[in-house]
């Protein structure tokens, strides 16, 4: 294979102009930048209303907003970041500009369907965002009936149609990355020299594709019950609210492996790359992505031990809980093995990906304290659950997608960002995220409920600590935000391979063109294979 | 008494301590191997970093046996951690045959009580320190869920079931009560006291009342009484006693000494009648008809509220029966 330098020729941004091209592009790369756009302003909106929630949590009494309005403001977060930010993320933006390249194909297997889906998404948005100004949701984003379905007097319905809107989105993503990965792979490309980036997207896409319809049909019955007053979850016409928390959560669980998945393939791509060394335990991690995607299936009900359900259902659910956390932690070992006789640099994307090993762990650890059935009883709907998954989501995922958005920036984009600025930023994220989230482990054992807009004064200093850490926490995520931009515009020209890391992606130019490879490689060694060091092309 | 510094709640129950020692123990677990990779990544990355720009790491090569030693070895340790946690469970979850009972509704947005004694308070619980209490749960509305922190204890509250929860208060004193499942506008207002007395204390604020602290006592129309007593007045106003009189021919069954024993039902099943099984039987008589009687019993929904599907219960619980427990399972 040769490689191409990143000199100004034909790519994938220049080839065509104008807005028509973008909007109606079926180039798996331009879909990518689509959805980058989308899900970031997504993730400022999400932002925008922790910070409401974060500064009426800074007093203990409810001097700044309203309780309907509080109660609007933590739904909106919460309905804005899992569906609109963190299930698209990793898989929308970097798999499918990556997916492809990866594997030495053109483009993904239905380009068409791959456009289609960001429409989708789009639509979704819209409702929400109509729900959003005409006065909002607040039922929480699990809309748990029989509030949200009887007596929820907000935008529940419009709320509601465009979650379902957008389920379809991921459900058609995650079958066009099924078939793609299938058939597409270039010759030689057996699925065990596959990077675990395209095997951790495989597991996610089968979650996406089994489990978004559960979620899709749930909430068409509570459109019914609330429309047409249908009797499924409403108990005095016969229905069952419990019935409704075992769809949703069938669901909603494996939904979280849907948005943690993606950034543990990431996550093996960057340790090999800034270890430049092939990843301890290859197969072990490819299998455990396909472990937990089917465990992920089996443990729900570890959402509802406080309902009153069957004692020996929560047993069974909580023995499941304990299993599904052994693969992840197989992950963490084999990353740190990794390190062990690495050749490891320190650039940002590193720094996020030693960031996400040491706050997964801390987010696993809890999550495993919260599948034991005597602990949760007592910590269930307090903030330490609040802190448990915002250490996997917001400490692990979104870390995950901001190293591989810095990763990869120079093979999108074609330019370098400023790195200075980006391991500061690092930093100050992960400051401001342990300050904004650890105080919530406290203040859950201390017994302070989640969803609470007035509080008892005795636990002011956590949530003090709390919204003093989310200051800084925003401040960070705002920076790459400027530097990011500023390097599209100013920044140096970036070769095609400025890590010297492995994989078919770094072997084209920076950004790549519209086709991606002049000629279809031929693949003959394994994946992370630093034996034989890949050319680093520095910049003259 | 609760100043900004705590990280633990007060232990005021005999669970407390038991949950408390479980989370000492999983926090040393945790913290055990949350150090380990933090120490391990952090002398890794020093130790191994890169000398010159185009070096590589070395590829170690077969690793099965750390491999199935660090999945056997997580998977022993949660497994045991399962185990203990089960045990707990267990132990909040059987209810202690001699414990008082006291009855619990949530509703947007307050938390009713009624001591089976008829006396009634809002968002405030007095109970006796040193005795198994166990609390039967409703919710008029949306889900509820009851939460004292001290006790380390919660139960949810769900509409159209009753729910249980049972625990011992070990030190009196007063200890927050929170909602703790998002019910609506003042979900975070819907918060008040449980009030630990000693025995002696506590039967003085029964019988008599408000000299203990602030407790609402509503006066019924039409007298109060006990719950039982209450629960026998709506039995013959609903017209029960139309057919679940001993002398009613075989038009009910007779409830005298019935709760909690075995069932049979029409379709062969048996059940115990529970709580539960007496709650679905006034609200939803077709579902559990008992072997051998016709299935006329008219549906009560709409004509009875939750506090009054309370009072038959308790009034049922005292023509006697087996002392089964509450199963709540679906």
């Amino acid at each position: 294979m040769s490689a191409q330098n990143g000199h100004s020729e034909e790519n994938y941004l220049n080839a065509s102009h104008g807005l028509r091209s973008w909007l109606l592009t079926l180039d798996h790369k331009r879909i990518a930048i689509l959805y980058l756009i989308s899900i970031t302003v997504f993730f400022g909106l999400g932002g925008l209303f922790a910070a409401g929630v974060r500064l009426e949590l800074a007093t203990p009494e409810g001097d700044l907003m309203g309780a309907d309005t509080y109660n609007k403001m933590f739904t909106m977060h919460g309905v804005i970041m899992v569906f609109f930010f963190l299930i698209p993320s990793i898989p929308a933006v970097l798999g499918n500009f990556l997916i492809p390249l990866m594997i030495g194909a053109k483009d993904v297997a239905f380009p068409r369907i791959n456009l289609m889906s960001w429409y989708i998404y789009v639509t979704g948005g819209i409702f929400v965002l109509a729900a959003m100004i005409t006065g909002g949701v607040d039922t929480g984003w699990t809309f748990y009936p029989p509030f949200s379905s009887t007596f929820s007097n907000s935008q529940v319905m419009l709320a509601a149609v465009g979650v379902f809107i957008t389920g379809f989105s991921s459900i058609v993503t995650g079958l066009n990355f099924i078939v793609t990965i299938h058939k597409m792979r270039a010759p030689g490309l057996t699925w065990f020299r596959l990077p675990l980036f395209i095997w951790a997207h495989y597991a996610t896409s089968l979650i996406q594709v089994l489990g978004t319809p559960v979620v899709a049909i749930t909430i068409l019955l509570v459109g019914m019950e609330r429309l047409f007053g249908f009797p499924i979850f409403n108990p005095t016409r016969g229905g069952d609210p419990i019935l409704f928390q075992h769809l949703f959560w069938f669901y909603s669980h494996p939904a979280v492996y849907i948005m943690i998945l993606p950034g543990m393939g990431v996550m093996s791509e960057l340790v090999a790359a800034f270890a430049r060394k092939q990843v301890f335990g290859y197969l072990f991690i490819a299998f455990s992505s396909l472990a937990i995607a089917v465990l992920g299936f089996l443990v729900w009900g570890h959402h509802m031990f406080t309902t009153g359900q069957s004692v020996y259902a929560s047993l069974v659910f909580s023995v499941l809980t304990m299993l599904v956390a052994v693969p992840s932690a197989i992950k963490v070992f084999n990353w740190t093995a990794t390190l062990y006789k690495g050749s490891i640099s320190y650039e940002a994307p590193m720094l996020y990906a030693f960031g996400f090993i040491g706050l997964f762990t801390i987010g696993g650890v809890t999550g495993v304290m919260l599948g034991t059935l005597g602990f949760d009883i007592h910590v269930h709907d307090t903030y330490f659950v609040v802190a448990h998954f915002h250490y996997i989501m917001v400490g692990s995922t979104l870390m995950a997608y901001l190293g591989g958005i810095h990763f990869w920036w120079p093979k999108i984009t074609g330019k370098l960002y400023p790195e200075a600025w980006a391991r500061l930023s690092a930093a100050i994220i992960f400051i401001g995220f342990n300050l904004t989230f650890f105080p919530q482990f406290l203040a859950g054992y201390m017994g302070m409920p989640r969803r609470y807009y007035v509080y008892p004064e005795e636990f002011q200093l956590f949530n003090v600590a709390s919204t003093a850490g989310a200051g800084i926490l925003g401040f960070g995520y705002a920076m790459p935000l400027v530097y990011l931009i500023w390097s599209l515009l100013y920044g140096k020209k970036a070769p095609a391979n400025p890590w010297g890391a492995k994989g078919l992606e770094w072997q084209i130019s920076s950004p790549p063109g519209p086709h991606n490879f002049d000629e279809i490689p031929v693949v003959e060694e394994e994946a992370y294979n630093y034996e034989t060091p890949a050319q680093e092309v520095k910049v003259g | 008494m609760h100043s900004q510094y705590n990280i633990f709640p007060e232990q005021a129950s005999t669970f407390a301590a038991e949950v408390d020692l479980f989370y000492f123990g999983l926090v040393g677990i945790s913290v055990f191997f949350t150090a380990l990779i933090f120490l391990l990544v952090f002398v890794f990355a020093l130790k191994y970093r890169r000398r010159s720009e185009n070096e590589c790491g070395q590829a170690v090569h077969g690793g099965l046996l750390l491999e199935l030693l660090w999945t056997g070895i997580p998977l022993v340790l949660v497994m045991l951690i399962f185990a203990w946690g089960a045990k707990l469970y267990f132990n909040a979850y059987r209810m202690p045959s001699d414990a008082m009972e006291i009855y619990v509704t949530g509703k947007q947005w307050m938390w009713k009580v009624q001591h089976p004694n008829g006396k009634r308070e809002i968002n405030s619980l007095h109970v006796p320190k040193g005795q198994a209490i166990k609390l039967t749960i409703a919710s008029e509305d949306v889900i509820h869920s009851f939460f004292v922190p001290a006790f380390r204890n919660k139960r949810d509250a769900v509409p159209g079931m009753f729910t249980d929860m049972w625990f011992e208060p070990t030190k009196t004193g007063e200890f927050h009560l929170f909602c703790a499942e998002y019910c609506g506008t003042d979900h975070a207002r819907m918060v008040g006291k449980v009030r630990v007395l000693e025995p002696a204390e506590y039967q003085r604020w029964l019988e008599t009342g408000d000299d203990l602290g602030p407790t609402l006592v509503s006066a019924l129309p039409g007298g109060g009484g006990s719950m039982a007593q209450q629960g026998e007045a709506l039995f013959g106003r609903l017209g029960c006693v139309a057919c679940h009189a001993a002398d009613s021919g075989s038009r009910g069954p007779n409830l005298q000494g019935r709760f909690g024993t075995e069932v049979e039902l029409a379709d062969g099943s048996r059940v115990v009648a529970d709580e539960n099984y007496i709650r679905e039987s006034i609200l939803n008589p077709q579902a559990k008809i008992v072997a051998n009687f016709l299935p006329i019993m008219p549906t009560f929904q709409g004509q009875i509220d939750e506090d009054g599907l309370a009072q038959i219960v308790a009034y049922i619980k005292s023509l006697g029966g087996k002392d089964g427990e509450t199963r709540t399972e679906q």
